[in-house]
């Protein structure tokens, strides 16, 4: 007969783990992260030249969305110290304590494990090999490395975020060609103005976790100047999907109008004068940036879709 | 040290079906996946070719 410390066993539990919902473990994949690295990278299947298998298609952008995922956990479990002196981020799995660390880091490393070897198998080495590297990239060069060392760290770390549609390309064409270089581009010059207008408002937060963000260390003067030039810099940058015959007059009409918008809204960061408008003209243009990268990508899938972008450009 | 043991609550046992609920669910979206893309790689005519 069972004893009864081992009758009682399955009905108890540690004070601390197993404790998380499903809906925790949903939010340790960053699922707002992840809803814009799935449309980019839907977007870099669809742009690329090439046939690929549909259901291959759909597991491409699986492995991709989960390599994401496991990205976002895995930078949830090194930062968990972090989050849990900001505003924003202290209600997340780890700092509540509905997630331990290490489930989180279990989580994270099998998911990339899983996400990587799926992706090398089924569908090419070279979209896993670069898969590898986005998160490789994400959680050790930026997360681990950059993050709390270098102001610069958005400008470096933002290119973990700009891989997706070109894992995608890679996933149809097997090799990186230069339209999918414009397509990284699109995001990773995007990164910098999106990421400074939030420190912005959010200043204080990043002050008190010790995150040395440019406005804290270089001031709010420089950091609206390098919003401005990295918004003059989206200008060359929209041309690229153009030159690379990625995209065509439709995309280019479109993207100059956004562009010009968003130049509007960092304009209006730089001049701001007193603090509460400099708050207000932050949060349109942050606002406005995400809107930015969604119809930009939107406009090179309609144009596909439609068949109207070219067929060739010029690089 | 270990942390100590305490009983399970009713939630603590809502939370946990609903988690067990949701990995049997993943491990057969996993079985669908893998036989699906199973198949797509080898082709159509796998039944067909010689041994």
């Amino acid at each position: 007969m069972a004893s009864p410390a081992v009758h009682n066993a399955p009905s108890l539990v540690t004070a601390a783990g197993g404790q998380g919902t499903v809906g925790d473990y949903i939010a340790l994949l960053k699922p707002r992260v992840m809803s814009l690295v799935i449309f980019t990278a839907v977007v870099g299947l669809f742009a690329a030249p090439g046939h690929i298998h549909p259901w291959m298609g759909f597991v491409a952008i699986l492995c991709i969305a989960l390599g994401a995922g496991a990205s976002g956990a895995l930078n949830m479990w090194y930062d968990a110290d972090i989050d849990a002196v900001m505003k924003r981020t202290a209600s997340r799995p780890i700092p509540s304590g509905a997630v331990e660390p290490g489930e989180a880091l279990g989580f994270g490393l099998v998911l990339s494990v899983a996400s990587v070897l799926m992706l090398g198998l089924w569908v090419n080495v070279a979209s896993a090999a670069l898969l590898a590297f986005t998160i490789f990239f994400y959680v050790v060069i930026y997360t681990m490395v950059l993050k709390r060392r270098t102001p610069q760290n958005i400008v470096i770390g933002g290119a973990a975020g700009a891989f997706p549609p070109m894992i995608a390309w890679t996933a149809v064409t097997g090799t990186i060609e230069p339209g999918a270089v414009a397509l990284f581009l699109l995001i990773f010059m995007w990164t910098p103005p999106h990421f400074w207008a939030l420190a912005l408002f959010r200043e204080g937060d990043y002050a008190k976790a010790g995150v040395p963000m440019l406005p804290n260390v270089a001031g709010r003067a420089e950091t609206k100047k390098q919003i401005l030039i990295y918004s003059l810099l989206l200008v060359p940058v929209i041309a690229a999907p153009l030159a690379t015959g990625t995209a065509g007059w439709l995309y280019g009409s479109g993207a100059a109008l956004l562009t010009l918008k968003f130049l509007g809204d960092a304009m209006a960061v730089f001049r701001a004068a007193d603090r509460a408008t400099e708050d207000r003209a932050c949060k349109k243009l942050f606002g406005f940036s995400i809107l930015w990268l969604f119809a930009v990508f939107a406009l090179i899938l309609v144009e596909k879709l439609l068949g109207l972008a070219p067929v060739g450009g010029l690089l | 040290m270990a942390a100590p043991l305490q009983p399970f609550s009713p939630e603590d046992m809502t939370r946990r079906r609903k988690r067990n609920l949701a990995l049997a669910l993943v491990l057969v979206a996993l079985m669908v996946l893998f036989f699906v893309s199973t198949m797509v790689r080898l082709g159509g005519t796998v039944a067909e070719r010689s041994l």
